[in-house]
């Protein structure tokens, strides 16, 4: 890791977590963010950058090549270098470490947005599974989390108490996030009060489903110091994808996230803060786990996506809230998560640290 | 039980997923003036350009678009195809002509239907007006404009195509 | 102008995919339409159901399959107290993990009981065939408690 060129994360905004963004197309749920980011380094428009990578899904909205909409809002002309996933953003982001590291870029814009609200999030979600034993049957996301749920509890690796606790803590946190669709003061009682929706999961236990979109720059720091901006290092980042066969896989753990962990080098220092992308509330205990933070780390001080999970770009968003941390001086050492596919099954860690 | 014995190699696996959706701020917008018999794009606060329909920015700049500009119904055909096969589940009968089509102060063209002209002698850079359905029938859709007809005015030499002012081409002359 | 209220329009979107099964998902398929059910047995021997043509922990290719039984356990389960449109059930029902006899790795489906209450982890069920099995995974209609 030490001879590969080292990236600074330059500037990053996200948009409100709506639970309908239906006021607005792709272009106009993109182009605030990147205009944001665009003012945070001085530039004008994605010619300024050397690559453009963007994380969405289709799927969600149902409309083809949405994403190619979404070049409308980058100003490219004449053609620019530019790529897609069709995942959460995160993995954009990796991407375009990976340009800049073979040479190939100084400097790259990442963004990620969605329109879920246009169809239903689970049963969307359940046709990304195998084509030929779970998608003819439609099983949806909250169905599968809640079997992991249930695993976890069984297990004796965590309580309905404990799921409602992080569930708490996050809305908590979430009260100083201005773009949060859920926050405030809740008691864990209140929550257990609640009847379950998928037993052993209450509607509390999922995180908010958001439209919205999430921009980031990073380049080489040789350019950050260049254009004169205060940037975070990312000192590791690493991701690992396990089995799509949901029985061969050990639910209650996540190998994958503690794999990506070793190979970004979460534990080469002190970890201030976490913001992990647990689109269920037991699957924050186990990632926790999995990344062996302790009482010393801030876990998801933005409250997380239980404070709204923008599709496609929560991921993104967690890395940069860390940034945003780092830069204004809050921490010096945070760690960031994004994951994708049912129950955990690919997992991506990054470590951010001061200049 | 089935009394099949050969082995299964294939299996069919429809997907049908249930969607809302939304047109956003400048479709929106396009699309209520549309149901009012007006055309109306967005101009670039950099460039100029006029985009019709607009989505909100200019591909071009990358900036937001706001300032809304009324267009006239006349335009310049861009390129054409003559179609020799049926659209599924449309009345239209082949052969048919598809065009792309600027409206007069546009700088980029949509595709819409021809017709009232003999498909042979359609050509780049001939005139043509919408035909606009009966008012009653108007809706939040392209297709309140039935079709476009050729008109009788001068052809637009190719590089001009796109760059004629809202006044039309006879302004321009 | 004021700006108008925002414009919707309902749809359906369909992909109407025809997949090739290849010889291991084929073979499954063919021992649904028969009433019977395979696994194939992984690099370590354990029994996988439905088989899998390649071993996730070595990627070897696998074509040893073993027949399994109609009964298993609850290894996992939810409660659906409201099923969606796409689901195999129109009343509350439970997904459940399940480890089928002579299986070590358990498979996802449906189990029908009369109330939440009636189900628990480690839980007997049996498989209930539709009333036409074709060679899909749906020629499973579900499974049920096996009764005291």
């Amino acid at each position: 890791m030490t001879a590969m060129k080292e990236i600074a994360v330059v500037a990053f905004s996200q948009s409100d977590c709506l639970a309908r963004a239906g006021a607005a197309n792709e272009v106009e749920l993109i182009m605030p963010q990147l205009r944001a980011v665009f003012g945070q380094v001085g530039l004008n428009n994605a010619q300024d950058v050397d690559f453009v990578c963007s994380g969405s899904c289709d799927y969600l909205q149902g409309a083809a090549f949405a994403f190619v909409a979404g070049v409308d809002a980058l100003g490219a002309v004449p053609p620019i270098k530019e790529s897609h996933v069709e995942m959460d953003a995160a993995w954009a982001l990796y991407e375009s470490i990976l340009k800049i590291r073979m040479d190939q870029a100084e400097s790259a814009l990442i963004y990620g947005f969605a329109k879920a609200s246009a169809g239903e999030l689970p049963t969307v979600l359940s046709q990304q599974l195998d084509p030929y034993y779970l998608a003819p049957l439609w099983v949806d996301s909250v169905s599968l989390a809640a079997m992991q749920a249930r695993l976890l509890i069984e297990k004796g690796l965590a309580t309905e108490q404990a799921m409602a606790g992080v569930v708490a803590r996050a809305r908590k946190h979430a009260m100083v996030n201005p773009h949060a669709q859920v926050s405030g003061e809740v008691s864990i009682e209140t929550l257990l009060a609640a009847d379950t929706v998928v037993s052993p999961l209450r509607e509390s236990d999922c995180a908010p489903v958001a439209d919205g979109a999430a921009a980031m720059i990073i380049c080489t720091v040789d350019k950050a110091r260049e254009w004169g901006v205060p940037y975070a290092v990312i000192s590791g980042i690493d991701h690992r994808i396990e089995t799509h066969n949901l029985g061969m896989r050990d639910l209650t753990d996540s190998p994958s996230t503690r794999q990506a962990a070793a190979g970004a080098g979460v534990g080469r220092g002190a970890v201030e803060v976490a913001e992990l992308c647990a689109p269920f509330s037991h699957q924050e205990i186990i990632l926790t786990r999995a990344l062996g933070l302790g009482d010393d780390t801030v876990i998801n001080p933005s409250g997380g996506v239980m404070a709204g999970n923008l599709m496609m770009a929560s991921g993104l968003a967690r890395i940069g809230e860390v940034f945003r941390r780092i830069v204004s001086g809050d921490i010096s050492r945070g760690v960031a998560h994004a994951t994708s596919g049912p129950c955990l099954q690919h997992n991506l860690v990054a470590v951010l640290e001061s200049a | 039980m089935s009394e099949d014995t050969e082995a299964v190699t294939r299996i069919e696996t429809p997907v049908y997923l249930q969607y809302n959706f939304t047109a956003g701020r400048a479709p929106a917008r396009f699309l209520e003036r549309i149901r009012q018999g007006v055309l109306t794009g967005q101009r670039c606060p950099r460039c100029a350009n006029v985009y019709i329909p607009p989505r909100g920015s200019c591909p071009a700049c990358g900036v937001p678009t706001e300032e809304e500009v009324v267009l006239p119904d006349k335009a310049t055909v861009q390129s054409f195809t003559v179609v020799a096969i049926p659209i599924p589940n449309n009345p239209i009968k082949p052969p048919f002509v598809i065009a792309n089509l600027v409206l007069d102060g546009a700088n980029i063209s949509f595709i819409h239907l021809m017709s009232e002209c003999e498909n042979s002698e359609v050509h780049i850079g001939q005139r043509v007006q919408a035909v606009w359905k009966p008012e009653a029938e108007w809706t939040y859709a392209m297709d309140n404009i039935r079709y476009f007809k050729p008109i009788d005015e001068p052809d637009v030499p190719v590089d001009r195509i796109g760059r004629l002012p809202i006044g039309g081409w006879e302004d321009e002359q | 102008m004021a700006q108008p209220d925002v414009l919707s329009q309902a749809f359906e979107l369909g992909f109407t995919y025809t997949r090739s099964t290849g010889p291991v998902v084929g073979r499954f398929l063919t021992g649904l339409r028969d009433r019977r059910i395979f696994g194939i047995r992984a690099s370590d021997g354990r029994v996988i159901v439905p088989p899998m043509e390649y071993d996730p922990a070595t990627a070897e290719a696998l074509d040893e399959f073993v027949e399994v039984g109609q009964q298993g356990e609850i290894v996992s389960w939810c409660w659906v107290k409201q099923p969606r449109a796409s689901h195999p059930m129109d009343t509350a029902f439970a997904w459940a993990m399940i480890r089928l006899d002579g299986a070590d790795v358990p498979m996802i489906h449906c189990v029908t009981a009369a109330a939440e209450e009636d189900l628990a982890t480690g839980a007997r069920v049996q498989v209930v065939w539709a009333a036409e099995t074709r060679g899909y995974i749906t020629d499973i209609r579900c499974f049920e408690l096996i009764g005291e």
